[in-house]
């Protein structure tokens, strides 16, 4: 069978199969099980009502519990287990994850990229923001600079090979160097700063969403703080940093901690890029190391990366629960 | 607008000025890096070597080697050889020549080069040549010119046509549409029931679910790699398109309900009711009025769960087979061409814009729905 056809045919069972079971089981409950006529017209009604819910429900509880609630526990438990999954050695791999050094380096690499990325992409995005608010071509810059979103991040890691090649007739940046008379380099092999040669992929695909957003929340600012302190003799900068910025700070915290969460989870960059050689390992990248061959020290990384996102996480709960109260 | 602060600035010009400057300089920053991909893909693998992607746009000067042809004849002064580099049709301008591989661009055109042994080559601008050699009896064998010229920028589909054609990448990007298509819309079928449910019908721990969606939006989805991966080996259905759609579905759930919930708490409430006075039932409510109300949320969900399944590495890797029938086009591109043809940037640069085009034409013509979709998860 030729892929294409088998790609057709699997996606009309896939989808088929999903639509089948809402149409199906609405028609079960509303025409056999509780239909709305004959003398407990009114009662069954009433039940089907109490059940529906729970039927619309129900293929969204059952994925979220089984790919997102179960896995939390599911990994820590084989987090406990040596490298088949046999034997239970408790925290073993933890310990022998603190005392690897390139798992240390993967956790002081992932502590820069959560430090620089989000700040560097939301100043950014900020800037734009601002930057383009009163241009007439503002859209357009704006959706030129949102673009990279669009991009894969193994697309974008090879759009940056590109700009990093050691060759000068390909990379832009030993060019430059040798224009002005520098022997080229390899940026990705540059102790410690090669890490920031890879940050600046993912911020560069990340300013256009901080932008899209703070510049929402820059329009969302009422007119009359920025006449009154227009009146007051405001000068633009202070205008900008004393009037709207406190007012978008809310927005700000979001957008930041948006991007802290990717940066959390992007493995695609450093493994495209480098593959966690030179120094640039991070933990997502050095827990694919172990995929597929040590699942115990495998999920003991994933549990790592769980628990910093657990405040975040936390704080994410608390707010909704406010919010639907 | 009211009265904008640059005009109290009282330097609207210059202000404004500088703005515009600065905004340009982050836009060719912005694109810089992709333009030079897009335009390495058009050229081959000698241009790519021989100049930066910044001088496509003007010829670049490349060194030929070619054998001379014709026969000797024999001239008071010695055997003598002429003809044109360029052969009987070509034609092209000579920046230098010369007559060793080591030197092959040791004269300038016109002038009368010694060789070894009293040999003379002279080779004018249009390629015209004349090799002389005093020796008494005539050459056994046809001596090789050297020779730079301009060689004007070529652009070819060439890249496009041995990645697509001959490397599998059309395998690749089928896949890729396999994985993406019920990826996408089987978890906007589930999510937009569910957030319905939370949004419009009145059940106990509703309040509760909401909050623990909200709370599962930022677990690490590395975190289900291995366990789920064990599960589905365990039903069957191990390492298959069915296993990477039930992981996507599951990954992409807690944004797409909190996104569609978000929306659909916002219809107005009056609609919804007077349809239920008049007898219909929540699943009617959903399929007649609210489904077609909220087409802006979907659309705006199925461009983000397109893009991101489109992009994806990661549960591609763990949760297809690594056989290359089963590749999706970023595995393609990261396990095997930055391996196997990591120096063959032309193919490199073509196999990259195969696999973005699909994204960015998505983006280009739904970037409304894509913004509102943002903003409605973001900004409260």
């Amino acid at each position: 069978m030729s892929p294409l056809l088998q790609g057709i045919l699997t996606v009309i069972i896939g989808v088929g199969g999903c639509i089948g079971y809402f149409w199906t089981s609405n028609l079960v409950l509303d025409k056999v099980l509780f239909p709305p006529k004959g003398p407990n017209a009114g009662r069954n009604i009433n039940r089907a009502n109490q059940i529906r819910p729970w039927l619309f429900l129900l293929p969204a509880l059952a994925a979220l519990t089984l790919y997102l609630v179960y896995p939390v526990f599911g990994s820590f438990y084989r987090s406990l287990f040596n490298r088949a999954g046999t034997d239970f050695i408790g925290l073993g791999n933890y310990g022998a994850l603190f005392g690897d050094t390139e798992f240390r380096t993967a956790l002081f690499n992932n502590f820069l990229w959560v430090l620089f990325v989000p700040a560097a992409a939301t100043f950014l995005g900020l800037l734009v923001a601002q930057l383009t608010d009163r241009l007439s071509w503002g859209n357009i810059a704006k959706s030129l600079i949102f673009m990279p979103m669009a991009i894969s991040f193994v697309g974008a890691s090879l759009i940056w090979k590109f700009v990093y090649a050691v060759d000068p007739e390909i990379g832009i940046i030993n060019a430059i160097r040798d224009t002005i008379g520098m022997s080229p380099i390899d940026p990705l092999q540059v102790g410690f700063w090669n890490n920031f040669f890879l940050m600046v992929i993912l911020v560069w695909i990340q300013t256009g969403f901080a932008m899209v957003i703070l510049s929402a929340a820059l329009r969302g600012i009422p007119e009359e703080t920025i006449e009154a302190a227009i009146i007051d003799g405001a000068s633009p900068v202070q205008i900008f940093f004393k009037i709207k910025i406190p007012q978008i700070m809310g927005t700000i915290v979001v957008v930041w901690t948006t991007i802290t969460i990717l940066v959390l989870k992007v493995f695609d960059i450093v493994y495209t890029m480098t593959g966690g050689n030179f120094g640039t390992q991070i933990l997502p990248s050095y827990m694919m190391e172990y995929m597929f061959r040590d699942d115990g020290r495998a999920t003991a990384v994933a549990f790592v990366i769980m628990l910093i996102v657990l405040p975040v996480m936390i704080w994410n709960i608390v707010q909704a629960r406010k919010e639907v109260r | 607008m009211a009265a904008s602060d640059d005009g109290i600035a009282g330097a609207k010009s210059s202000l404004s000025l500088v703005t515009n400057l600065s905004v340009i300089f982050l836009v060719v920053l912005w694109l810089i890096p992709t333009v030079g991909l897009l335009v390495s893909s058009f050229r081959d693998r000698d241009a790519i070597s021989s100049s930066g992607w910044w001088n496509a746009p003007f010829g670049t000067e490349q060194n030929f080697a070619v054998g001379a042809e014709g026969d000797f004849v024999q001239t008071p002064e010695g055997w003598l050889l002429e003809g044109n580099v360029f052969g009987d049709e070509g034609a092209g301008e000579i920046t230098a020549f010369g007559g060793r591989r080591a030197e092959p661009t040791a004269f300038e055109p016109g002038v009368t080069g010694e060789l070894v042994r009293g040999r003379t080559l002279t080779v004018e601008a249009n390629g015209d040549y004349r090799y002389l050699d005093p020796g008494d009896t005539a050459p056994s064998r046809n001596p090789t010119l050297y020779f730079g010229t301009e060689v004007p920028p070529s652009f070819s589909t060439g890249n496009y046509e041995s990645i697509l054609f001959s490397n599998g990448m059309d395998v690749a990007f089928i896949n890729t549409l396999t994985v993406t298509i019920p990826a996408t819309i089987i978890p906007i079928l589930i999510a937009a029931f569910a957030a319905y449910a939370l949004a419009w019908m009145d059940f106990p721990f509703r309040g509760t679910i909401i909050a623990i969606i909200v709370g599962l939006l930022v677990v690490p989805l590395q975190l289900a790699l291995v366990p789920m991966l064990k599960f589905h080996n365990q039903i069957g259905i191990g390492q298959s398109f069915y296993g990477i759609w039930f992981a996507h579905t599951g990954f992409g759930l807690p944004l797409a309900i909190y996104l569609l919930r978000n929306y659909m708490v916002g219809l107005p409430r009056d609609i919804i009711e007077s349809a239920k006075v008049d007898g219909a039932t929540d699943f009617m409510v959903f399929t007649k009025i609210v489904l077609p109300l909220s087409f802006p949320a979907l659309a705006s969900f199925a461009i983000f769960q397109f893009l991101w399944t489109w992009n994806d590495l990661l549960v591609a890797k763990v949760f297809l087979p690594s056989n290359s029938e089963s590749w999706v086009m970023t595995v393609k591109i990261a396990d095997d061409l930055l391996g196997s043809r990591g120096g063959d940037w032309g193919i490199l640069a073509a196999a990259a814009f195969v696999s973005i085009a699909v994204p960015l034409i998505v983006f280009f013509t739904m970037q409304r729905y894509l913004v509102r979709g943002l903003l409605a998860g973001s900004v409260k």
